[in-house]
C-alpha cells in the first residue's frame, strides 16, 4: 500500500506494527492526545510504547498467558487502549464491553469470554467487577485508573494501572528483552479480539477476530480512501463498537495519525470543534442528533438568520441534488453555492467540527435519505458504510462523487459481495471472521465456504451499488403481498427533530401502525412555547396537542408512499425505548422481538376498534431500580 | 494542599459556648454549645425554624450572638467580620442558591479563590508578572482540583443561570472549596435535589471529607435523615433554640427525646434509602 508502505502478510500482527510504528515516529510525533483539566495533554508514540510495555510486562507477572482474556470497560481514554494493546502484546485477547452495560450482561460476557483480567476505569467499573466476581471464577485481577473514590478499597486481587506499571518494570529489570520476544511470537492468524455483538434477538454472540482480519480490512478501506499521519481523529464511540475499532486499531495504527480522547462524554461534541477531525465515522443517531440539533436551533432563531438559513440551504440541496444525479454544476448555481458556504454552511460545519472533514461516514444502522441529503447540502461528503463485527467492521463504501443515497456503495478490495437466491446478501473477503465463541452451532449458520451469511437482505442495482433492504427477519408483507422494510419508514419519521424512535409494524396485518417516542427536549420545549404544562415525559406524550404535533410529522412521512405503505394509526409511547430495558442493542438498533412480547397489549390494541389502551410495566433504571408505571395511551388514526 | 494548621485530627476546631441569640423578643437560640472536631462531618438536625440556620450565620458571622462565645481553632472570633473568618479558612454554601446567575460557572468558582490572589491593581491590569503567575496557579487549581472532583467538565463555560437547581448547588460547593476551607458550612446541600443528584452530592461531601488532599471538617445541616446517618460522625439535634442531644448517628436514632421531637416514626425519615 503506497500511502503506509506497510506490506500486510500474515506473520503481522497488531503488536508486530504497534512496535514498528513506535520505532519509526518515536517522540518526534503525538500519537494521541486526552483533554484533561481543560487542557489537551498529548503523548508521543514513545510514551504510548512505554506506557504499553509496562503495562503488558505487569499484566505478564500477575499470570497472564497466551490466549488468556482481558476484559476492558470504561470511557475512550489512552489508558483504555493501552490495556488492550498490552493484552495483544502479550498474545491475549482483549474483550471490550459497553460503558453503560448493566450488570448481568457484564457477568454474562466476562463469564462466557473466561476473562481473568478486568480493566475498569473508575470505582464504578470495578464495583460491577467486585459484584460479579464470585459468579465469574477464571476472573482474577481488577485493574483501575482513576483512583477517585478507590481511597476504601483493601482487596488484594485490586491493582492500579501505574501499580501494574511498576511491577513491569521489574520484570523488564529481571528479564530484558522478554516483551520484544512476546511480540515476535505473534503470528497473524491468532486472535486478538472477541467481540461480542449486539443480538437484536437473542444473548450476545462471541465473534473471533484475528490480526489478519483487522490489518487486511484497514488496508483495504484506506486504499479506497486515502488517510495521512497529519490526520486527526476524535475517539469518542464506545471502543466496545467495531467502528470505533477500525478506525482506532485497523487504520489509525497503519497510518499514524493522531487520536483523540475527550474530556468527557458530556464534553464530546464541544472536543471535536475543538480538534476538526479529518475522519469521522459514527452510527447514524449520531447524524440525526446533529440534524435534530441544527433544526432545533433554526427554529430559534431570528427571522434574517432564518431566512440565510432557507437561502443557504435551498442552494445546498440544489446542488446536493445535482451531484446526485451526476451532473454538473451550472456556473450561476456554483456562485450561489459559495455565497452560501459564506452566509452559513462555513459557521455551521464549524460549529458540527465537520470544518476539516474529508471523509465522514454513517454505518452500523440504517441512515434515512432525508438525513443524507442534509449533510450533503452543507457541503460535508458523507458517505455510508455497510458491514459486520463478522468482517472486522467493514466491507461497502462509497466512493467519493459516486454517492447514491438509497445504497451503501461498492465492496472494497479484495472483497466479494453476492445475493443468494433467497435474497440475503453474503460476503467474502480475507476480513472475514474466525467463527463465534463457543458457539459452533452458529458458526455452522453464519460461515460457509468463507462466505459470510449477513442475515440482511438486499439487491445489487444498475450501478453495481448494493442496496439494503433490511434485516431478512424484519422485512414485512403489506397487504398486497409485496415486500416491505419497516426500518424505511422509522427513518422517514426519524428525520422530523420531534420524534427520537419509531417502531413501525404491519407484517402480514391490514394496515400500517406505528408507536412513536418523541423526543423529549425538542418537544419539551415546544411545549413551553406553547404554554403547555407538563411534569414528565409520560405526561408531554400524552396530550392532545402533542398527538397533533405528532400526526403532523406522520403525514409529512406517509406522502408520497402507496396507500398500503401508509402508517394508518399511532399512539406515542410514554418512555422513550432504551438500550437498559432491553429494548434497542447497546448500538440502538430496535429489538422487534423484544418490543413485540413487551408492548403486545399496545399492538393487539392497534388493530383494534380501540381508542385507548391500558398499560402496566415495570421500568429499569441504570443503577437496576425499578418503577411501576400504570398509565392510558391514547389511540390515533390518521388520515389517508 | 490544605493548611493543618497546629491542629490535629480530633481536636476541636470549632466550640460554640453557650450562645444566645435573640430578635426582639424571640429567642433564636437558647444556650447552644458545640464542640466540633476537626476531621469529622457534624451534621445539625431540627424542625424547620429550630435554628440551623442561625447557627450557621452565627459561627461564619452574618449574625452577632449577644451572649456566648464562638471559638474557631482556640480563637475568640465574636468580633470578626466574614471575610475575616474567611480568610481563616472558613467557608460555606446556601440553603437557597446565592450565585451570580449572569456569570460563568468558572467565574462563580474563581470568586471563591478571590482570598489567595494578592497581586496589586499595576500588574492585574496589564496581565504581567504576579498576576499572571497566580491567575495560572488559580486555574490549576480550580482545574484539577475542583472540577475535576465535582465532575462539572461539561458546564464549565456555561452561564450558571441556565443550569439545572441540581447543578447549581454543585457550583456553589465548588466555590466554597475554591477558597481552600478547613471547616466548610452546608446549609442543606441536598435540598431539592432528585434522587441521582443527592447521591452525587453525598458522594461529593463525603469525598472532600475523606480524601487526603482535603480532609475538610464539616457541618452539615440537612432535612435528609438518610445521608445524614449514614456520612456524618455525630449529629447535633436542635429543638426550637434549645439544644437535645449530641452524639454519634445511633445514639440520636435511639434517643427517645429526639425521635419524638423529629425523626418520627421510623419510616418517615427511611425514605430515600
Amino acid at each position: 500500500m503506497q500511502q503506509t508502505g506497510i506490506e500486510i502478510t500474515k506473520d503481522l500482527t497488531i503488536p508486530k506494527l504497534f512496535v514498528a510504528q513506535c520505532k519509526k515516529y518515536g517522540k518526534n510525533k503525538v500519537a494521541m492526545r486526552e483533554k484533561e483539566f481543560g487542557i489537551w495533554i498529548p503523548f508521543t508514540w514513545q510514551d504510548y510504547y512505554d506506557n504499553v510495555k509496562y503495562l503488558c510486562l505487569g499484566m505478564v507477572s500477575l499470570g497472564l498467558k497466551k490466549g488468556d482474556k482481558v476484559a476492558m470497560i470504561g470511557d475512550n481514554r489512552p489508558e483504555g487502549l493501552w490495556a488492550e494493546m498490552a493484552a495483544m502484546c502479550a498474545g491475549g485477547i482483549g474483550v471490550w464491553l459497553f460503558q453503560d452495560c448493566m450488570m448481568d450482561e457484564v457477568k454474562y460476557i466476562i463469564d462466557h469470554s473466561d476473562t481473568t483480567f478486568f480493566v475498569g476505569e473508575t470505582q464504578e467499573e470495578a464495583d460491577k467487577a467486585l459484584a460479579i466476581k464470585d459468579a465469574c471464577p477464571r476472573l482474577k485481577w481488577i485493574l483501575w485508573d482513576d483512583p477517585k473514590g478507590m481511597r476504601n478499597y483493601k482487596e488484594d486481587f485490586l491493582i492500579s494501572i501505574k501499580e501494574l506499571q511498576e511491577k513491569g518494570k521489574e520484570l523488564d529489570k529481571k528479564d530484558p528483552g522478554l516483551f520484544e520476544k512476546m511480540v515476535s511470537d505473534g503470528h497473524g492468524d491468532e486472535t486478538c479480539l472477541l467481540f461480542y455483538t449486539s443480538g437484536t434477538t437473542s444473548l450476545p454472540k462471541g465473534a473471533l477476530l484475528s490480526h489478519w482480519n483487522m490489518l487486511t480490512m484497514g488496508h483495504n478501506l484506506m486504499s479506497v480512501d486515502p488517510c495521512y499521519d497529519t490526520d486527526d481523529f476524535v475517539s469518542y464511540l464506545p471502543f466496545a463498537w467495531i467502528g470505533e475499532q477500525m478506525m482506532s486499531i485497523s487504520c489509525g495504527l497503519q497510518i499514524g495519525y493522531t487520536l483523540n480522547f475527550p474530556e468527557e462524554p458530556g464534553t464530546a461534541r464541544e472536543n471535536i470543534r475543538e480538534i476538526g477531525p479529518h475522519v469521522m465515522f459514527a452510527p447514524p443517531r449520531l447524524y440525526e442528533g446533529m440534524t435534530r440539533q441544527v433544526q432545533v436551533k433554526y427554529i430559534d432563531s431570528t427571522w434574517i438568520k432564518k431566512k440565510v438559513y432557507e437561502f443557504a440551504t435551498w442552494v445546498g440541496y440544489r446542488v446536493a441534488n445535482l451531484k446526485f444525479e451526476g451532473k454538473s454544476v451550472p456556473a450561476g448555481m456554483t456562485i450561489l453555492n459559495w455565497i452560501a458556504y459564506l452566509l452559513m454552511q462555513k459557521k455551521l460545519k464549524d460549529h458540527l467540527g465537520m470544518s476539516h472533514l474529508r471523509h465522514c461516514y454513517t454505518g452500523g444502522a440504517a441512515m434515512g435519505p432525508d438525513h443524507f441529503r442534509f449533510f450533503h447540502a452543507l457541503g460535508v461528503n458523507l458517505k455510508q458504510i455497510y458491514g459486520q463485527t463478522e468482517i472486522a467492521g467493514i466491507s461497502i463504501v462509497h466512493r467519493d462523487g459516486g454517492v447514491k443515497f438509497d445504497t451503501v456503495g461498492t465492496p472494497i478490495p479484495e472483497t466479494e459481495v453476492k445475493i443468494t437466491d433467497a435474497g440475503e446478501i453474503i460476503t467474502k473477503s480475507p476480513s472475514v471472521f474466525l467463527g463465534y465463541y463457543k458457539n459452533d452451532e452458529a458458526t455452522v449458520k453464519t460461515l460457509v465456504d468463507n462466505w459470510l451469511y449477513s442475515g440482511d437482505r438486499g439487491f445489487i442495482d444498475e450501478d453495481g451499488h448494493l442496496v439494503v433492504f433490511d434485516r431478512s427477519k424484519d422485512v414485512m408483507t403489506l397487504r398486497d403481498g409485496r415486500p416491505f422494510s419497516p426500518q424505511y419508514l422509522e427513518t422517514r419519521l426519524k428525520f422530523s427533530p420531534y420524534i427520537q424512535e419509531a417502531w413501525v409494524i404491519g407484517d402480514k396485518r391490514d394496515y400500517i401502525t406505528a408507536v412513536m417516542c418523541i423526543d423529549y427536549a425538542v418537544v419539551g420545549k415546544w411545549a413551553d412555547e406553547k404554554k403547555l404544562n407538563y411534569t414528565s415525559y409520560q405526561e408531554l406524550s400524552q396530550k392532545v396537542e402533542v398527538y397533533d404535533l405528532v400526526q403532523k410529522q406522520i403525514e409529512e412521512a406517509n406522502r408520497d408512499l402507496p396507500e398500503v405503505a401508509k402508517i394508518h394509526k399511532f399512539v406515542n409511547l410514554y418512555k422513550a425505548f432504551d438500550a437498559d430495558d432491553e429494548e434497542l442493542t447497546r448500538t440502538s438498533k430496535l429489538r422487534r422481538a423484544f418490543v413485540e412480547n413487551r408492548y403486545k397489549d399496545i399492538l393487539a390494541a392497534l388493530y383494534l376498534d380501540a381508542d385507548m389502551v391500558h398499560m402496566d410495566t415495570t421500568i429499569t433504571y441504570e443503577d437496576g431500580r425499578e418503577q411501576r408505571i400504570k398509565t392510558d395511551l391514547a389511540i390515533r388514526k390518521v388520515k389517508v | 494542599m490544605v493548611q493543618g494548621g497546629a491542629l490535629r485530627e480530633g481536636d476541636t476546631i470549632l466550640e460554640l459556648k453557650d450562645v444566645h441569640m435573640y430578635f426582639g423578643k424571640v429567642a433564636a437560640l437558647s444556650g447552644v454549645s458545640l464542640d466540633v472536631k476537626k476531621g469529622e462531618i457534624h451534621s445539625i438536625i431540627g424542625p424547620n425554624g429550630a435554628g440551623k440556620t442561625v447557627m450557621m450565620n452565627c459561627i461564619n458571622g452574618l449574625y452577632r450572638p449577644q451572649k456566648g462565645d464562638v471559638v474557631y481553632k482556640g480563637r475568640r472570633i465574636n468580633d470578626l467580620k466574614p471575610y475575616q473568618r474567611a480568610e481563616l479558612g472558613l467557608s460555606r454554601t446556601f440553603q437557597k442558591v446565592e450565585l451570580f446567575g449572569g456569570m460563568s460557572v468558572l467565574d462563580n468558582i474563581r470568586l471563591g479563590r478571590h482570598i489567595h490572589l494578592h497581586s496589586g491593581i499595576g500588574c492585574g491590569s496589564i496581565y504581567i508578572g504576579k498576576t499572571k503567575k497566580e491567575e495560572l496557579e488559580c486555574r490549576k487549581f480550580l482545574e484539577e482540583e475542583i472540577i475535576d472532583l465535582l465532575e462539572i467538565e461539561d458546564i464549565r463555560d456555561k452561564t450558571v443561570h441556565m443550569l439545572p437547581y441540581g447543578l447549581q448547588k454543585r457550583v456553589e460547593l465548588g466555590r466554597a472549596l475554591a477558597l481552600q476551607p478547613e471547616l466548610l458550612l452546608l446549609d442543606e446541600p441536598l435540598a431539592g435535589l432528585n434522587l441521582e443528584e443527592v447521591e452525587d452530592m453525598a458522594r461529593f461531601i463525603l469525598d472532600i471529607n475523606e480524601e487526603k488532599r482535603w480532609r475538610v471538617t464539616c457541618i452539615l445541616v440537612e432535612h435528609d435523615m438518610g445521608v445524614v446517618m449514614d456520612i456524618s460522625n455525630r449529629v447535633f439535634v436542635l429543638n426550637f433554640g434549645n439544644p437535645i442531644m449530641d452524639g454519634p448517628p445511633s445514639e440520636v436514632q435511639k434517643n427517645p427525646e429526639v425521635v419524638k421531637a423529629y425523626l418520627g416514626e421510623e419510616d418517615s425519615y427511611s425514605t430515600r434509602r
